[in-house]
């Protein structure tokens, strides 16, 4: 399987070809069949690859399986070659394991939609993972870019799905003093599949700069080449590739600043927000920068950055996940600061670490958005949390999985986000106390908000009745892949359990061949003391957050609502997402709409056209006037011809 | 003959040739403007001729011989028009046949 492992890539493309062209002449039945069965075959290919790899001896577990040469011109030579080794390996399992079960999820979610648009959504939807395939399976960075740009238009043509959708206006906050806060609309879908497209595209502007600056120094775009080379490079030029490759991730994985985009990519359907948005493709950055390793080991000070930057978003998105009134932005704000986590952990160099959160957060994120869509889909398409209430007795299943989600956000002990996250902070601790108390106070937000979202929406009593009264459970298609991540939710975190349990931290061995080689990952610097005082910290404050969220939000509202009047300057600054989207708007999006009115108006409308349309406007003018010229008597035809001849035989003569 | 000498030949071409072109612009009937490109003609095969003698070269005559046979062709196909013309505006004055204009 490990030399045939193009077919993981092949079989979604075929699902694509076959969906795309003939799917709304094949019935739901059948196209339902085709998406969710091709990315099987890639699961499946994918976990016989991974098996047959873990055979190998550690150091022959990389194998690179050219197909054909895309690019040959002069010394450039790129070649459509895949590399299964460990860490792809991991990946394809992942995103193809996530994207079966959501895959799975979509065949009811999206039951409701007309045969052409339900064809229409599983032909993306492969693509997606395709695409998204391709990329971690990549063997030079120009294939990686090509899948990271073809990821990127699966994600526009998703998010915009719902095309004939508008804005959605939200109802204002009521504070108890009687004031209202204003709430901003969510972005219609069309609108925020551009937004996502054209933000990201900022990053990967970076991206390709940082591709060209590879090629301009080693001469060579293969992983492989690149990384043997590297410790020759001077260090500012290794710095200014791994930053320039990093602004690419910003914007794949939506960190600050250009964070805007993903909580507007809300607007498309939710299994492509549990998918795209949330398991898969936004951890692409951390997937590269974990690729890269050996680069940024040999530059701190772009590590450095990758770390701040990471914690920085973590609390940033957190604090304002605190706040929201949809709960799926809630869930996106969330994958935001999960997000940043994990940069925080790839840039201390815990690789290993970064890779496990990666796991377990999609695990848990993918199912806290489709509990979240089994909502929607029970309340037809209500997604504010202000409008729920009580839900746990209608949605029991829904209920039940969401809490274990929210267990696993929030960093309960013992569940998959626990020990994920308890790795990055041990990591980040022994880096820098500051990055470690940054990604602390984080988890307190992070319990906070999760378990706010869960008791505004599923505790309590029902807020609007009528809305409550039509609620029901969701269909089995869609409650099995919940209970199936909420299992992997729970368990997820036996894949790489602390060292001081004294039990083989499995991922982190499995992924050694590729990070130790470089990383001095197994210096240990902490005690066990240390380590179990961190846990023990760590679980703490999972608790007091939920605790706290328990007290604030199902016993002591009043106090809440009191809380929010004296603090409303920070609830407005929180609400409006600190103001970042409209200063972007009136910075940015409008200098660059005056720009384009003016260019369009001035240079275009009057100095292109007019030339244009004056060379028209000549032969017209010029015609109309030789045509009275013609007006049909032979003499005078005659006497132009002799006049003709004459000029012609003067010329000849007197020349 | 042989005294005749060559640029007699030609003024004579000219003159022939002046007064065909004159009678192409001036005529109306449009058989008449028929006869004046026959005469336009004719000063031309003259004027080969002339200098066919006075080069003592054979080319000049054979021209002429193609010329006529042109002629000829053009003659018919001229009157072909003509008769159709008449049929169709009863007329062969030129100024009443103005339809091909822009």
């Amino acid at each position: 399987m490990l030399h045939s492992i193009w077919l993981v890539i092949a079989a979604p493309l075929a699902g694509v070809l076959l969906n795309g062209l003939l799917g709304r002449h094949l019935g739901r039945a059948f196209v339902g069949l085709v998406g969710v069965g091709s990315v099987g075959v890639s699961f499946v290919v994918g976990a016989l690859a991974l098996i047959e790899l873990g055979a190998l001896p550690a150091a022959e577990r990389s194998i690179g399986v050219g197909m054909w040469d895309w690019i040959t011109i002069g010394s450039l030579q790129v070649g459509m070659t895949l590399r299964a080794d460990a860490l792809s390996l991991w990946m394809v399992l992942v995103v193809s394991g996530v994207s079966l079960l959501i895959h799975l999820y979509s065949v009811g979610y999206m039951g409701h939609e007309d045969e052409r648009m339900f064809a229409r959504f599983f032909a993306y939807l492969n693509l997606f993972v395709a695409s998204m395939l391709l990329l971690v399976l990549a063997d030079n960075y120009l294939l990686l870019y090509a899948g990271w740009e073809l990821v990127g238009v699966c994600s526009y043509l998703l998010i915009g799905f719902w095309f004939h959708k508008g804005d959605e206006e939200q109802a204002p906050v009521v504070l108890v003093d009687g004031s209202q806060v204003a709430v901003p609309p969510n972005l219609n879908p069309p609108d925020s599949g551009k937004k996502a497209f054209i933000v990201t595209r900022f990053g990967d502007f970076g991206f390709a700069l940082g591709v060209f600056l590879i090629w301009s120094t080693f001469g060579t775009l293969n992983f492989t080449d690149v990384f043997a080379a590297a410790p020759q490079v001077p260090t500012a030029t290794i710095t200014a590739i791994t930053l320039l490759l990093f602004m690419g991730a910003i914007g794949k994985s939506a960190q600050l600043p250009l964070s805007v985009w993903l909580p507007d990519a809300m607007a498309g359907p939710t299994p492509v927000s549990a998918l795209i948005h949330a398991a898969t493709m936004v951890t692409a950055g951390v997937y590269m920068v974990a690729r890269n390793h050996v680069l940024y080991d040999l530059a701190p000070t772009s590590s450095l950055v990758v770390a701040i930057v990471g914690a920085v978003t973590a609390l940033y998105a957190a604090t304002i996940a605190l706040v929201q009134v949809d709960l799926k932005r809630v869930l996106a704000y969330s994958t935001i600061s999960q997000l940043g986590y994990m940069f925080l952990a790839v840039g201390v160099g815990a690789y290993a670490a970064g890779m496990f959160h990666l796991t377990t957060h999609a695990f848990f994120k993918a199912l806290l958005f489709l509990a979240a869509g089994s909502v929607m889909h029970a309340l037809h398409d209500v997604i504010d949390i202000r409008r729920m209430g009580g839900l746990r007795r209608k949605m029991p299943v829904t209920w039940l999985t969401f809490l274990v989600g929210a267990l696993a956000l929030a960093g309960f002990p013992l569940t998959a986000g626990f020990f994920s996250k308890d790795e990055i902070l041990l990591k980040a601790f022994e880096f820098s106390p500051w990055l470690w108390a940054v990604g602390l106070l984080t988890a307190l937000v992070t319990a906070l908000y999760t378990f706010r979202a869960l008791i505004v929406a599923f505790w309590g009593q029902p807020r609007d009745w009528p809305l409550y009264e039509k609620a029901h459970e969701s269909p089995p298609i869609m409650t099995a892949p919940l209970a199936i991540l909420a299992i992997l939710a729970l368990l997820g975190g036996l894949l790489g359990l602390p060292i001081v349990f004294g039990v083989p931290n499995w991922l982190s061995e499995w992924l050694a061949p590729i990070f130790a080689a470089h990383a001095p990952a197994e210096k240990h610097m902490l005690s066990v003391t240390t380590e179990w005082l961190l846990l023990g910290i760590s679980a703490a404050v999972a608790l007091v957050g939920i605790a706290l969220a328990y007290w604030l939000y199902a016993q002591r509202g009043d106090i809440t609502a009191r809380l929010t009047v004296t603090l409303r300057p920070i609830f407005v600054l929180l609400i409006n997402k600190y103001y970042l989207d409209d200063i972007y708007n009136a910075v940015f999006a409008r200098g660059g709409q005056r720009l384009a009115a003016l260019l369009a108006q001035g240079l275009d409308k009057a100095a292109i056209d007019g030339i244009v349309d004056g060379g028209a406007r000549l032969f017209v003018r010029g015609g109309a006037w030789l045509t009275q010229f013609e007006d049909g008597h032979i003499p005078h035809y005659a006497l132009g011809m002799f006049v003709g001849a004459l000029v012609l035989v003067a010329y000849l003569v007197l020349r | 003959m042989q005294d005749v000498p060559t640029t007699w030949f030609l003024l004579l071409g000219a003159i022939l040739f002046t007064i065909g072109a004159v009678g192409v612009l001036v005529r109306r009937n449009i058989l008449v403007m028929l006869m004046c490109i026959e005469l336009m003609m004719n000063a031309v095969n003259l004027t080969f001729v002339a200098l066919g003698r006075e080069l003592g070269s054979l080319t000049g005559q054979v021209v002429v011989f193609f010329t006529i046979v042109v002629a000829a062709v053009e003659v018919t196909v001229g009157l072909a028009i003509l008769i159709e013309l008449n049929r169709l505006y009863q007329t062969a004055d030129v100024d009443e046949v103005a339809g091909l204009k822009g």
